[in-house]
């Protein structure tokens, strides 16, 4: 069971690192925004679900709802800041 | 050891945000490098947790969360408008 939760948060691990190079690797800024909402969703999710496992408790949910609700409200900000900052 | 590579890739992830933080062209990439680098850290501080064996890092990552969607906020609102609250 222990060794089932280290693989889920190795795989997180994974998607959270290719999101970051994503971000650096993409050409423009409109790129750049997808690819960290791979660590932020499915990454984070794999963690949460391993740390679940891990202690055997249910408030690891808490981080997992959080995320999930706050990552898009930011991201929609961000994007239409640099909207607005390029005049479209 | 698994859970060593885990830190490992995700500590490489952070060095990545902060390479983009660094260089980010304009304002937005240097904001949303930041985003990437507190979700980035709250699954170091969770996988640190783990292989401690503590719940204490559970709070830690849950008030990194809070935090650094209230900062992402803040700063893309300074962008769009020029100031945070009007």
């Amino acid at each position: 069971m222990s060794e089932l939760a280290d693989l889920l948060a190795l795989a997180g691990a994974l998607f959270a690192f290719a999101g970051s190079v994503g971000l650096v690797r993409m050409k423009s800024f409109f790129e750049r925004v997808h690819p960290p909402t791979m660590g932020g969703t499915l990454g984070m999710g794999l963690i949460v679900v391993a740390s679940m496992i891990h202690f055997g408790s249910l408030h690891e949910l808490l981080i997992g709802f959080v995320m999930a609700v706050t990552t898009p409200i930011g991201y929609v900000l961000l994007v239409a800041a640099a909207r607005r900052r390029r005049g479209r | 050891m698994m859970l060593v590579a885990a830190q490992v890739l995700l500590g490489a992830a952070l060095l990545l945000c902060v390479w983009r933080a660094g260089r980010g062209p304009r304002a937005e990439d240097r904001v949303l490098a930041l985003d990437t680098l507190y979700v980035n850290a709250m699954l170091l501080v969770l996988t640190f947790g783990m292989r401690q064996g503590s719940s204490l890092y559970f709070e830690a990552a849950l008030v990194i969360g809070l935090l650094g969607f209230v900062a992402t906020a803040a700063l893309a609102k300074f962008l769009l408008r020029g100031e945070v609250i009007e």
